[in-house]
């Protein structure tokens, strides 16, 4: 395997729980919710598929955990916005101030434990198409998995009756509301949609990224997936390729670092966060005169009147 | 049978006073099944983390050192929330605070420089963090970047930049290749307040920074702005308030206050910069601004619980052998039961004996 070969695949395994995480958050803000807790939701998806993994051996249980830890942090995260019109921004830094915690507790048992990591899946065929062969149809089953997802999404989105309701929530919670759509619940369902994604992109980490768990593991990752949903204007396409853009950043800089170019290791991690705030003020600056693209709606509580 | 939420004619002043109290009651309710399940006697646990702190002079002072930064952070973020502009890069402003004054403790290190360096310290900290707040909030007001997101990266990236220092050029010679600087002189240290313990000037500090808020925000056209524009955006515009200007403003006082608790603290109960001088302040500064419900003396009183809450869960760490992380789950379970019992201060739950049909249009 050449050097290209392998960097392709790093940066492919970099950039798939980025994407699972921001497509979820995707559907959520394209229903008119802004739920800041990505980051809280990936480390307890870590951290039960983590455990999950460890218990039974199989990763799948361990993917099925990670998605119902974030699922179930989400549920928390409804009952207060939707339940209760809580302020969405405080209420996602709740649930990422509690998720980082709880994840910590859960873990602390299991730091130091290995698993095996997610086997990887050689599509019959395909993996004998010359030199992309091997890099497109070798991976493990999150990556296939995080890609069929992305296609779903927008198919979901512009190609069903359902997908164009919940647009429309999003873009007007009260003409909605006034014909007849149940605003509260399309939102619930979106909500522990999105967890589901976070909590799958987390447990990716441990059971397929590096077989260990480690508190603290996701790094910002669920910050930095909620950048990559502003980056892509709300595109589900658009998200797929800011997602290997920044993975491909993550694995740069890890190469770089390798080659030591006498630059300080610690700009070279600072990379993709500096990127995501390089790339938040060029797409907002670049949308300046075109107005902005989000979901009208985005982090407006909504209380039907009766 | 259903519930729902139903918008008070005006807002309850009986909830507002009780919905701290409430929350904090809730928080420990759930506290002792947690502590249940852990295996941990409840009752027990409860007095190590809340009563035992408060029955010893000692600990009582280490409570004031703890709640100084929360205090002079959280004040800061709540002029922000207050003006619905969204803060959360606290923790980086406070280390980039603590690294620009910290650099004069370091290149005056063992020289003797006279008793100017220490306010030349806080006076760099402040206007560290205040730099450092600048790039969000320019960034907003600019390019129209959300301030979330980019005030959040810059905590990583301050991170990093104060690792790089601590290892690489300010490491102290004689520090066994650990990554610290020397150890500050005392001309460049805060002067405790008493012979023993801790507690030192900066708490004072902190006091007079809560006075001034309560000051600005009660009696001045700055803090009546902050509010208005707030609360009711057009309403701030067609009065002729600037809501750029006040984004940098607000950014500009709460990252110079959270960079004076950095060199306070750095300069004061830690005396070195390195990693780890923080235990996540920047972030618990955020449930004290809400649990204080965005006002002066509220945090205060909120500041001192949250320390409470550090100082009790060390010493069950110590005592019970309870992990440390449940402090953070504590501190986050207690801002969403804030928040919660908050939205009961505008809104009230009604039973409804049955959904109208017509709402949902499934009938």
């Amino acid at each position: 395997m050449g050097l290209l070969e392998a960097i392709i695949i790093s940066v492919i395994a970099a950039s798939t729980p980025l994407l699972l995480a921001a497509a979820g958050e995707l559907v959520v803000e394209r229903s008119g919710v802004l739920n800041l807790g990505t980051e809280g939701m990936m480390i307890m998806g870590a951290a039960c598929g983590f455990a999950g993994a460890y218990f039974t051996g199989s990763t799948l249980i361990g993917a099925l955990c990670g998605i119902a830890a974030g699922a179930a942090l989400s549920l928390v995260f409804a009952a207060l916005t939707l339940g209760l019109a809580v302020n969405q921004v405080a209420a996602g830094l709740a649930l990422t101030i509690l998720g980082v915690g709880l994840s910590g507790l859960i873990g602390a048992g299991f730091v130091g434990e290995r698993i095996t990591p997610a086997p990887h899946l050689y599509l019959p065929v395909l993996t004998g198409i010359p030199v992309v062969g091997k890099i497109l149809f070798g991976q493990d089953g999150f990556v296939y998995f995080s890609v069929a997802l992305v296609v779903a999404i927008w198919w979901f989105l512009y190609r069903t009756r359902a997908g164009l309701i919940l647009r429309a929530v999003g873009d007007s919670h009260t003409s909605a509301h006034a014909l007849g759509y149940p605003v509260l619940k399309i939102r619930l369902l979106a909500v522990l949609f999105g967890g589901g994604c976070a909590g799958l992109g987390g447990a990716f980490l441990p059971l397929a990224y590096t077989p260990f768990f480690i508190p603290g593991m996701t790094a910002g990752r669920g910050w930095i997936a909620l950048a990559l949903v502003v980056f892509s204007s709300w595109l589900p396409g658009r998200l797929a390729a800011g997602a290997y853009l920044f993975g491909a950043v993550t694995i740069l800089q890890l190469h770089a670092q390798a080659f030591g170019l006498g630059i300080p290791s610690q700009l070279m991690t600072a990379l993709p966060y500096l990127a995501t705030v390089i790339v938040l003020v060029l797409i907002s600056r670049a949308r300046g005169s075109a107005g902005s693209v989000a979901p009208a709606s985005l982090g407006i509580v909504f209380v039907p009147d009766r | 049978m259903q519930l729902v939420l139903e918008r008070r004619a005006e807002r309850s002043t009986k909830i507002a006073i009780l919905s701290p109290l409430l929350a904090i009651a809730l928080t420990l309710v759930t506290m002792s099944i947690l502590f249940a399940i852990l295996g941990k006697n409840p009752a027990m646990a409860l007095y190590v983390y809340f009563i035992e702190p408060l029955t010893d002079s000692f600990t009582l002072m280490e409570i004031a050192v703890k709640a100084t930064p929360l205090v002079m952070i959280a004040i800061g973020l709540s002029l922000c929330y207050l003006a619905n502009v969204w803060n959360i890069g606290a923790e980086g402003q406070f280390i980039m605070g603590a690294v620009c004054g910290s650099y004069l403790a370091v290149v005056t290190n063992g020289t003797d420089p006279g008793p100017w360096v220490l306010p030349a310290m806080l006076l760099m900290g402040a206007l560290g963090g205040a730099l450092w707040a600048m790039i969000p909030a320019l960034c907003k007001v600019r390019y129209g970047a959300n301030e979330i997101l980019t005030s959040l990266m810059l905590v990583y990236v301050a991170d990093l930049i104060m690792d790089y220092l601590v290892r690489g050029p300010w490491r102290d010679p004689q520090g066994m290749n650990f990554p610290t600087t020397a150890s500050f002189d005392p001309v460049a240290t805060v002067p405790t307040l008493f012979e023993t313990g801790r507690i030192h000037w900066g708490a004072l500090v902190a006091l007079i920074v809560v006075a001034l808020a309560a000051v600005m925000l009660g009696r001045t056209i700055k803090g009546f702005e902050i509010r208005v524009v707030g609360a009711a955006p057009r309403a701030a515009a067609f009065a002729g308030f600037n809501s750029k200007r006040l984004v940098l403003f607000t950014f500009a006082v709460s990252g110079a206050l959270a960079g004076l608790a950095g060199i306070i603290e750095v300069a004061g109960p830690v005396g070195v910069l390195q990693p780890g001088i923080s235990p996540g302040y920047g972030f618990t500064a955020i449930i004290v601004a809400f649990l204080g419900r965005l006002n002066p003396v509220g945090i205060l009183i909120a500041g001192l619980f949250l320390a409470l809450t550090f100082i009790g869960g060390e010493g069950a760490q110590i005592s019970m052998k309870i992990p440390l992380d449940l402090t953070k789950v504590f501190q986050g379970i207690l801002l969403f039961y804030v928040l919660a019992c908050d939205s009961l201060i505008l809104y009230r739950i009604r039973l409804i004996a049955s959904p109208k049909k017509a709402i949902h249009g499934t009938a």
